[in-house]
């Protein structure tokens, strides 16, 4: 048996063996989602899975060791992830931290940085949010205006942030802030402080969806310590160069939001054929549904593909750098289409927005949801100009 | 696997593009087309894929070939279609091959050497209206003497007029719809009974209507086993559509290659028309779907390579998501010239050509998405 063959093979009977039932179960709702921090709201099962997981640094399995993670190779991690899903495991942590903050320091952070804060991340002890959009600076993001004044041993930081994901539950922020106003590009700092500081508000926005997902955050006279302890500055990379890091993380949640094109189930057509009804030949009785729902299969297969080659070719480095963004443009085009047609099929019974039946409106709130998917981390237009600049070499206007 | 090409299968991409690009290029392309072949490809460059190795990927070491997979075959086509390469590639080396792989070393014996010298041609015999309808194949093989006696006609048989042996599916037994019951023959080109009408297609392509009027057919003429052919026809079905899903791949990114640089240069307005957003979020849309088709043809390709049991699956995929995507970079490619791309000195009215035939070979886009519905079991 080959290494990767028996690393499967252990694989599969130690998540036999230790996953707990209730995380075998469909994720339902948002409140599934294992998020853990310092102020956790577990369901049953989640608070033992993430600790089992994360004790066999299967939180951030491709993580060095050292860092919390297991060092696994991209091959291993790939058949951790295949196996999780054949065996229809939950993820047992979500977060920023995981997705975002911890590439940013793997790649941006001094040594102190990241024995600081990679480990808790990687036990979700710390949760983390994402301060990057202002109310002016959208797809400009560059223009961002929250300011963050040297005072010797710590920053000043005054201003807004808008669409914090989870402000008002996270426990720390990685925040962009002005630190030279003479340059829009080389007067950004990548800055990491915590959420309960003085003067930090949140505000949580009402969706489409209904829901709150989103805050707006203000900074009132924030102090910033410049330090955290020895090597351990509160700026990620250098003072001033926070927009490489900035671009640098673009790339990966422009990555992370594209997913698979997909999130669930492989094939519409065979889920609502069952509710739907189907003709004598056994085929979906409702041609044009079944037409679109076949269109949208091969789509989903083939954007799996495509996600799948696209995470090899980054490890290898071998794809453009700008090919996240390609990633997140068709993906997130997919997935607004899939739930068009999630809408389509599911007729009027998915029009409820309350109803137990309904599950409190869930399809048609995941529907709304979606919408966020082209918009934010930059707009499939904005998307499409750096293709068409980067990678295609059109020219400026 | 990672999802990408080895070290090995860039060398082979390296040559096969040079390869291409100096002797199979659109120059190669016209003197065909226009000096009215009635083959509609060069024998002489036909001789030269042999040489190159090209015509035995898909034949084992033991018997004299590369013993290479499908996604080696792909690395091949995806130049073919790149540069409109007139050649029975497809057919004979790939499709062909694997039909032949798929039954007994007799006829091996006899065909491959003449495939791997360059020298035999196979054309395919599968289609019998107008669209591809594999499950609906009801030409008759009825039994005479030893062997049997072919009856009915074929149509759409890509470069039949100049093929020595077709491969021919027909009913042994059982009726249309039925798996059991067909029966996959070599049969030679020029038997007596089989009148072969050659028309030339769109993209000067020659494919013929072949009649088979009491065609006398041996037993060991046949591939596989008697009523057991739907899995030949299955093998050569997955192989030629995983390499035309490569061909086109191939055709839409040479079509949009050659339009980018286009509109990089053309100018209106004294503006170059390629800094005009309206052009760069097509372009980009088209560039993300031609990335997207590469990943699904290369998946489908490896797939079978892997003998996995869901490659029939992928290799839908790919025919309908690479000619989908090939669809759109002709269109917007002739749309993106302008004028011009209406011209026949301009190439891209070229590339529409030979992508819309190559939709039709094997199955186009809604073919095989049906065919996703139903493999999906809806």
């Amino acid at each position: 048996m080959s290494d990767l063959e028996s690393f499967r093979k252990d694989t599969v009977a130690w998540l036999e063996a230790n996953c707990p039932s209730e995380m075998r179960q469909p994720m339902v709702d948002e409140s599934d989602i294992c998020w853990g921090g310092k102020n956790p709201t577990f369901k049953p099962g989640q608070k033992e899975w993430m600790d089992k997981m994360a004790a066999k640094g299967w939180t951030v399995p491709d993580w060095p060791k050292e860092y919390g993670g297991a060092g696994l190779s991209r091959a291993e991690t790939k058949i951790l992830l295949q196996e999780m899903g054949r065996l229809k495991i939950r993820s047992p942590l979500s977060s920023f931290g995981i997705w975002m903050l911890g590439p940013a320091l793997l790649h941006f952070g001094t040594e102190e940085q990241k024995l600081h804060f990679l480990p808790p991340i990687a036990r979700g002890e710390v949760r983390w949010c994402q301060g990057y959009s202002e109310p002016g600076s959208g797809s400009d993001l560059a223009s961002l205006q929250t300011s963050a004044e040297d005072k010797g041993d710590h920053y000043l930081i005054n201003g807004q942030k808008i669409w914090t994901s989870y402000a008002d539950k996270a426990d720390w922020i990685f925040c962009l802030t002005r630190t030279d106003k003479t340059s829009k590009h080389k007067g950004i700092s990548f800055m990491l402080f915590d959420m309960t500081s003085k003067g930090v508000e949140t505000k949580p926005i009402v969706l489409i969806s209904g829901q709150s997902a989103f805050c707006e955050t203000f900074f009132t006279d924030v102090e910033v310590p410049k330090s955290y302890g020895e090597g351990v500055s509160s700026v990620v990379g250098e003072v001033n160069r926070g927009w490489d890091v900035a671009k640098y993380l673009l790339g990966h949640e422009r990555s992370m939001i594209s997913g698979d094109g997909s999130s669930g189930a492989t094939s519409l057509g065979s889920k609502f054929a069952d509710q739907y009804g189907r003709d004598e030949m056994g085929r979906l009785d409702d041609p044009m549904l079944r037409a679109q729902m076949a269109e949208m299969d091969i789509d989903v297969l083939a954007f799996r593909a495509m996600a799948e080659r696209f995470g090899d070719t980054f490890k290898a480095n071998l794809c453009h750098p700008a090919q996240p963004n390609m990633m997140k443009y068709a993906g997130t085009e997919i997935n607004k289409r899939r739930h068009e047609l999630i809408m389509s099929a599911g007729g009027s019974e998915v029009l409820e927005w309350e109803s137990d039946a309904s599950n409190g409106g869930l399809t048609a709130r995941g529907w709304l949801r979606t919408k966020a998917n082209s918009i934010e981390g930059g707009t499939s237009e904005v998307m499409l100009n750096v293709v068409s600049k980067q990678i295609l070499q059109l020219p400026n206007a | 696997m990672p999802l990408y090409l080895n070290d090995d299968q860039k060398m082979l991409q390296d040559s096969a593009a040079d390869f291409m690009k100096g002797e199979g290029n659109v120059a190669h392309f016209r003197e065909f087309r226009d000096k009215n072949c009635k083959d509609g490809f060069s024998h002489a460059l036909w001789k030269q894929f042999a040489e190159m190795g090209f015509t035995g990927i898909l034949v084992s070491e033991d018997e004299g070939g590369l013993g290479l997979g499908h996604v080696e075959a792909g690395v091949v086509l995806e130049e073919i279609g790149r540069n409109l390469t007139p050649s029975p590639f497809l057919t004979t080396a790939v499709a062909g091959v694997e039909a032949l792989n798929a039954g007994g070393k007799a006829l091996r014996d006899k065909h491959l050497p003449g495939i791997l010298s360059g020298d035999s041609v196979l054309a395919l015999a599968i289609d019998e209206g107008t669209k591809h309808r594999p499950d609906q194949i009801n030409m008759a093989a009825s039994r005479e003497g030893n062997g049997f006696k072919l009856d009915g006609k074929k149509q759409f048989v890509v470069q039949g007029g100049s093929a020595d042996t077709l491969i021919v599916v027909a009913r042994t037994s059982g009726s249309a719809g039925e798996d059991k019951g067909l029966t996959v023959f070599a049969v030679d080109a020029n038997a007596s009974g089989l009148a072969k009408d050659s028309v030339r297609l769109v993209d000067s392509a020659m494919a013929a209507h072949v009649k088979f009027d009491g065609v006398l057919v041996d037993a060991d003429a046949v591939i596989g086993e008697v009523d057991e052919g739907s899995t030949v026809l299955q093998r050569m079905l997955n192989a030629g559509r995983a390499g035309s899903a490569a061909e086109t791949l191939g055709v839409g990114a040479g079509a949009m290659d050659i339009t980018v640089e286009y509109i990089k240069g053309r100018k209106q307005f004294d503006t170059i028309i390629g800094s005009f957003q309206a052009l760069q979020h097509r372009t980009a849309h088209l560039y993300s779907e031609m990335e997207i088709a590469r990943a699904t043809v290369l998946k489908a390709q490896q797939m079978l390579d892997d003998g996995s049991s869901k490659a029939e699956m992928m290799v839908s995929v790919a025919k309908a998501k690479a000619g989908k995507a090939t669809a759109l970079s002709v269109r917007e490619g002739v749309q993106m010239h302008g004028g011009v791309g209406m011209t026949d000195e301009y190439d891209i009215g070229l590339y529409m050509k030979r992508d819309r035939a190559l939709a039709e070979f094997m199955g186009d886009a809604n073919y095989h998405t049906n065919l996703v519905a139903e493999m999906h079991g809806y």
